[in-house]
């Protein structure tokens, strides 16, 4: 990876929940931004420059929302960026901010993401008719469900594969205090009984609707080597950083397996050293919002030959216990606050590598991966952070 | 008129496109104060910061030091007109019906400005550094429109003291000191409830944008061609895919493309789904198919409804068949095709479609 160093040394995160109306959309980032400010030992003036995320500006219905956050997040007589790469945004905003610090522009850079889905209704504004088009939107669901199948025909995968991610990612949420979902009574039969929404995604193999920020302090590496001497709070050093994207439409396109994720996690892959990322890797938080898609990144981040992702899912490798923990805060599936959920990826896995995620804790967690993708599986972002500086 | 020799070009289509939505703004303790106030006691709060200052109207944050504000005081409802703007012509969502002036408004008490509406009868009657009252609505919701508008004060006195009564108080006090618009007017007798309504946490922010959307070159020669029965698709000279809809240029090679292919109103299902889910703005009755039909010769998956079967009975590699909208009800765009049926014949060989799937 070229440029300078760069640490994650603080993470904040809200409670992820279905309404947060105690709080406005300024207070839900400031309550993660102080939580993140806390945890790097620093306070506003500290921070150099400040980049947040979010996903499309009509699930709030607040147009260029950081003109109006800028308060909020201490960035007056700062640089202040805001990032947007549909559902992925929540990576590609700690990857920009991640870049000023590589490239030597800043040492103290703020990072923040966030989504209110209670303002709105993300059914609706991902469902807009489009003039000259059938109306055939309908949500996200809607679009992913048929490359959902195509991958269970082309795979031979059983059919129970979905339901067996939505329950494992559901049981790491009850370890997880941040998480929106803490479903006590998860199970097998339960997700199978649940409610076909887009057939073949049933109710509880979709992530919900959450309300919820996340937040990250990135460092140059002097900042990061006093807080590892400090010793408490451990930074999480960045090894390797990545982001592509693809068009959504064109003939021969592969939807299932793009060619934008494979391409990012060779990029990364080779930036990192990293020749079998399975045994490498100690971990990995990626974007699953519908549960088959841990079997399908399994295959385009090369986890798994092709065909065969869904199999670590039904060897157990995937679970916190296994050789490959996936999702080991919950996941997506658990927490959803859209904007922010690729963040939520990219903070957890650097909570793992710092040895810092309590309950959910991979022992001896050393290198572990952050994925996000969004819109119509087009946009890709990835890092990989350790626990020791890059070689 | 002379033109002058080249291509007739013939004009894109057009529809409105109207995109509206009843947000719900969670507003904070300190908005919500501030909302409540306006509601309950008819009257204006700002917020103090730790250097002394009164931010009008108040912000959970000061801008200056991104510090959190720390506390909510009465401001005065007159103050002076720091700059304005005359409106001629009201537009149907502005708070006044007559041409008005919006201005900035520096309450008593207030070291920002706060802006709104001034009902001063012309712009003659309008200047900067003029004295100005809230004009407070009867009945009064928490919002800033509890505030009708700001008129001239009357008087040499330039209207009502500008000393802010009452100390600092703290969003709960203000949330805990609020009485209901009407209480102790409200006739007992009548049996209404009239219940304190609680403090403001929530308001509604309806939102509606109306686009005029532009079709392009390349879908106004499909939506003309499906107005007489046909799909038009167009093939990429490069890699030789046909796409349809056609889009003017394939994604892949970043070509234009201009050779127009028709195809025929027939297909494969490579995949689908069933979709349960009701929403805000949907217009077919669940549950419904829609799927990717690869029509017989393109190279593209075309996203349509299947209907004419129940929804269990579609599959991959289902053949299917265009049905038009009866030509009284024929609409520009797809929803010239009301949706796609089965044909009955055998279903497709999984190896004729695999590379869509």
């Amino acid at each position: 990876m070229s440029g300078q160093r760069c640490a994650v040394v603080g993470i904040g995160q809200t409670k992820y929940a279905s309404v947060r109306d105690d709080v406005s959309i300024a207070g839900l980032l400031r309550e993660a931004a102080v939580r993140a400010l806390e945890d790097a030992e620093m306070v506003w003036s500290d921070i150099d420059a400040v980049v947040i995320g979010k996903a499309p500006d009509m699930f709030e219905g607040v147009v260029m929302p950081e003109a109006y956050l800028a308060d909020a997040l201490g960035a007056a007589g700062k640089p202040m960026i805001r990032v947007h790469t549909a559902g992925s945004v929540g990576g590609s905003t700690a990857l920009v901010a991640a870049s000023l610090v590589q490239g030597g522009i800043h040492d103290k850079v703020l990072t923040v993401a966030f989504e209110k889905q209670s303002e709105s209704d993300a059914m609706w504004a991902l469902s807009r008719p489009i003039p000259f088009a059938p109306p055939t939107l309908a949500g996200a669901g809607g679009y992913f469900a048929p490359h959902i199948r195509s991958y269970i025909r082309r795979s031979g995968a059983p059919a129970d594969i979905g339901i067996k991610v939505a329950v494992k990612d559901r049981l790491n949420a009850l370890k997880n205090p941040y998480a929106h979902l803490h479903m006590e009574d998860i199970s097998f039969s339960k997700v199978e009984e649940s409610m076909m929404l887009w057939d073949p995604i049933r109710y509880l193999e979709t992530c919900p609707s959450s309300d919820g920020a996340c937040a990250m302090v990135l460092a140059a590496e002097p900042i990061g080597d006093a807080a590892a001497s400090r010793g408490a709070r451990p930074p999480a050093w960045l090894h390797a950083t990545a982001m592509r994207s693809e068009p959504t439409m064109f003939a021969a396109r592969d939807a299932v397996n793009p060619r934008a994720g494979q391409d990012c996690a060779a990029d990364l892959y080779r930036q990192a050293g990293i020749t079998n990322p399975r045994s490498e890797i100690d971990m990995a938080e990626i974007y699953v919002p519908f549960s088959w898609y841990e079997a399908m990144w399994m295959e385009n981040l090369g986890f798994a030959p092709l065909g065969e992702g869904w199999k670590m899912v039904e060897e157990g490798a995937t679970a916190l216990d296994g050789d490959m923990p996936i999702n080991c805060s919950g996941g997506v599936l658990s927490s959803n606050p859209i904007g922010a959920s690729g963040m939520i990826r990219f903070a957890e896995s650097a909570l793992q590598v710092r040895g810092m995620a309590g309950e959910h804790q991979v022992p001896d967690c050393r290198l572990a991966m952050g994925h996000a993708y969004g819109g119509g599986s087009q946009y890709f972002a990835m890092w990989l952070v350790g626990a020791a500086k890059p070689g | 008129m002379s033109t002058s020799a080249g291509e007739t070009r013939v004009p894109v289509m057009e529809a409105p496109n109207v995109l509206e939505f009843p947000f719900s703004r969670s507003t904070g303790p300190v908005i919500g104060a501030f909302m409540t106030a306006l509601r309950d006691e008819a009257k204006i709060l700002g917020a103090t910061t730790a250097t002394g200052k009164v931010i009008v109207p108040p912000l959970e944050y000061d801008p200056e030091t991104g510090e959190a504000t720390t506390g909510l005081v009465d401001v005065g409802s007159s103050g002076v007109v720091t700059t304005w703007a005359w409106v001629r012509e009201p537009g149907p969502k502005h708070p006044l019906a007559k041409p008005f002036a919006w201005a900035l408004i520096k309450l008593d008490g207030a070291d920002t400005a706060l802006v709104h509406a001034v009902d001063a009868g012309s712009p003659d009657a309008m200047s900067t550094g003029m004295r100005v009252t809230a004009h407070f609505k009867p009945e009064r919701e928490g919002h800033i429109r509890d505030i009708e508008c700001f008129v001239p004060s009357s008087g040499s006195a330039g209207g009502e003291s500008g000393t802010p009564s009452g100390g600092v108080r703290t969003p709960e006090e203000v949330f805990s000191s609020g009485t209901a618009p009407n209480e102790g007017s409200a006739d007992a007798s009548t049996g209404q409830a009239d219940e304190a309504p609680g403090p403001v946490r929530k308001i509604s922010t309806p939102i509606e944008l109306v686009y005029r959307f532009t079709a392009g070159r390349a879908t106004s020669r499909f939506v003309r061609g499906l107005l007489d029965f046909k799909i038009l698709g167009q093939r990429c000279p490069s890699c030789t895919k046909v796409y349809v809809p056609p889009r003017g240029s394939c994604a892949k090679c970043g070509v234009a493309t201009e050779e127009e292919v028709e195809l025929p109103t027939t297909g494969t299902v490579t995949t689908f789904c069933v979709v349960n889910v009701p929403f805000y703005g949907q217009k077919i009755k669940i549950p419904y198919v829609t799927a990717t039909i690869l029509l017989d010769g393109a190279d593209i998956g075309l996203f349509h409804l299947i209907q004419e079967c129940e929804a269990d009975e579609v599959h991959m590699g289902m053949r299917v068949e265009a049905v038009w909208q009866e030509p009284e009800n024929m609409v520009p765009g797809l929803e010239a095709i009301q949706h796609f049926r089965p044909t009955g014949e055998p279903d497709a060989d999984y190896d004729t479609y695999k590379e869509h799937v």
